[in-house]
């Protein structure tokens, strides 16, 4: 999909230096010597050097990442000053150090490990199975024009459909057990997978297979070197789509019956109105979202880098 | 004494009453043509000709043709854009479809980067080198296949002048070194006459001209020779010379 000519690579390159020089610091920093020879700078180089100094020395002069956990660390204070000051009781909304409290017990107690790991494993299995099968539909009508049309318009129609509306149909066929909340993320994650593959497929650039047909290539090599490479973008954009799905998938069929896992605490804290474990538990799916999302990047940043690079260059 | 091929050696290509059509348009028109192992061919013309068609024909990348053809030995094949695959360094973009362990392929992807100058790029990305340096590494995956015939289709047309330039001299160079024949497809006139030992005229899908560029190599722009082969091409293909226009103007008397 973004396999162009190496043309507008190196125009892009050439573009990003003369922005880059273009910028007026350097400019400022390369008089000094000629200032001294002259005598008193200019009023326009001294308010640029004191400009200079002041972002040098600026005590906010702190990291983008620090700036954002900042203003989250400024919203957990007022959030339980809130609850000190009696503006929000437990019953409506825990305090985050109730929160922790709620934590640290339950994995004292030995639940919290076990009900983390329960879930977890529910959405690595839907993910396993559901991207299997959308990767195999994808290839087939990625790579044959009577696959596409055997399969496209069926999943299609599926996926005008909202996947999480199948639940009743679901849970008359796989019962309330496992099965429905394997099944549930498994199906979910399907679609993106499917669409994104194919058409990652379909939009490799076909000039690069003509270079193979010029280079002796057969049709695996041309999988192995041209295909795959070329679709692996657009996959890699479908399988960050489906960890959401994924987790969203878990928290809907975690509600229905669970026996287990983070589903299963927040319906406990649900029954007992336990606002503490009820947020915990939402805390800890957001945290293996942000995880498994992690490690997704760090496959893409590994896999791209042949982009990545470039980009940053 | 130009003659860096022999005429009498069985031709690498023959090519005999090649036609091709694209649905009812014809493109090219009985075309016939033998190139010699080790000649260098420019075919000039203008955009819509038939060059690409022809050339594509003789890489084997269509089919479609009607004629007989005949190419002896191994082709490669270059491209406008320098065509490497993003996502493979410089040096296995260079091997790429050739067979062997690691460390082969490796080594002979190194000895084709070492001979147009691009030892140091081995290891980068495709999208980090500049236009010149791209056609380089491509130059670099023709040559790793000690290729008879070297088809080229407009390599330099995307070139600024001086990298255009730089590139002219190392293919014919590399030329010079490795005796492999060459069909150069260009619009470019003199670079046609700089480099090549004929040049094939092709107009509306048929050869207009075809005719041997005489002098010594390296060519000089201000050679008699020169400048008869490009007014002659440039006839062939019905541009108005304006060289010729302001030496009639010198001529006239004030």
């Amino acid at each position: 999909m973004t396999a162009r000519g190496d043309m507008d690579g190196s125009v892009l390159m050439t573009k990003l230096a003369s922005d880059g020089s273009a910028e007026p610091f350097p400019v400022a920093v390369q008089h000094p010597v000629e200032n001294i020879q002259i005598g008193l700078p200019s009023w326009a180089e001294r308010w640029q050097s004191v400009a200079l100094a002041a972002s040098a020395w600026a005590p906010v002069r702190i990291g983008r990442a620090a700036r954002r956990s900042l203003v989250v660390a400024i919203l957990l204070v007022l959030w339980q000053a809130a609850s000190w000051f009696g503006l929000l009781n437990a019953q409506t909304l825990a305090s985050p150090a109730e929160v922790w409290a709620a934590g640290v017990q339950l994995l004292q107690s030995g639940e919290l490990l076990p009900s983390i790991w329960v879930s977890l494993r529910r959405v690595v299995e839907g993910l396993l199975i559901g991207v299997s099968i959308g990767s195999v539909l994808g290839l087939i009508a990625g790579l044959s024009r009577v696959g596409e049309e055997i399969i496209d318009a069926p999943l299609q129609m599926l996926r005008a459909l909202p996947f999480l509306g199948l639940l009743p149909l679901l849970i008359v066929w796989l019962g309330i057990g496992e099965g429905i909340k394997v099944g549930l993320v498994a199906i979910g994650v399907v679609f993106p997978i499917y669409l994104n593959l194919s058409k990652g497929i379909r939009a490799v650039d076909h000039r690069y297979a003509e270079l193979a047909r010029t280079c002796g290539v057969g049709r695996r090599g041309l999988l192995r070197w041209i295909i795959l490479p070329g679709a692996l973008p657009a996959f890699l954009v479908g399988l960050r789509f489906s960890l959401g799905i994924a987790w969203l998938s878990l928290v809907v069929s975690e509600s229905i019956n669970a026996q287990a896992g983070i589903g299963y605490l927040i319906q406990q804290g649900q029954q007992f109105l336990q606002t503490d474990v009820i947020v915990l538990g939402l805390v800890i799916y957001a945290l293996l979202g942000l995880f498994m999302e992690g490690f997704v990047r760090l496959i893409e940043w590994r896999a791209l880098r042949w982009r990545v690079e470039f980009t940053s260059a | 004494m130009n003659s860096s091929y022999s005429r009498n050696a069985t031709p690498v290509v023959q090519l005999r009453g090649l036609r091709r059509a694209f649905g009812t348009r014809a493109v090219l028109h009985d075309i016939s043509l033998d190139i010699a192992p080790g000649e260098f061919l420019a075919v000039v013309g203008q955009s819509g000709c038939g060059k690409t068609t022809l050339l594509r024909a003789l890489g084997g990348l269509d089919a479609g043709f009607d004629g007989q053809l005949d190419v002896r030995g191994s082709v490669a094949f270059g491209f406008q854009d320098a065509r490497l695959l993003p996502w493979v360094s410089v040096w296995e973009n260079v091997v790429f479809g050739i067979e062997g362990t690691r460390a082969e392929r490796q080594q002979r992807a190194l000895q084709a980067l070492a001979a147009v100058g691009l030892t140091e790029h081995a290891q980068a990305w495709p999208r980090t080198l500049s236009g010149g340096e791209a056609q380089r590494a491509a130059l670099a995956r023709s040559l790793v296949r000690s290729p008879a015939l070297l088809l080229l289709d407009e390599p330099f047309g995307a070139l600024d002048a001086l990298t255009r330039l730089r590139m002219h001299a190392l293919l014919h160079q590399l030329w010079g070194d490795q005796g492999f024949a060459v069909v150069l497809v260009t619009h470019d006139v003199e670079e046609a006459v700089l480099l090549a030992d004929r040049i094939a005229v092709l107009d509306r899908g048929r050869i207009a001209d075809l005719y041997p560029v005489q002098g010594d190599r390296p060519r000089a722009r201000n050679d008699r020779n020169f400048e008869a082969a490009r007014s002659r091409a440039l006839r062939g293909l019905g541009v108005q010379d304006i060289a010729r226009t302001v030496e009639a103007y010198e001529e006239t008397p004030t």
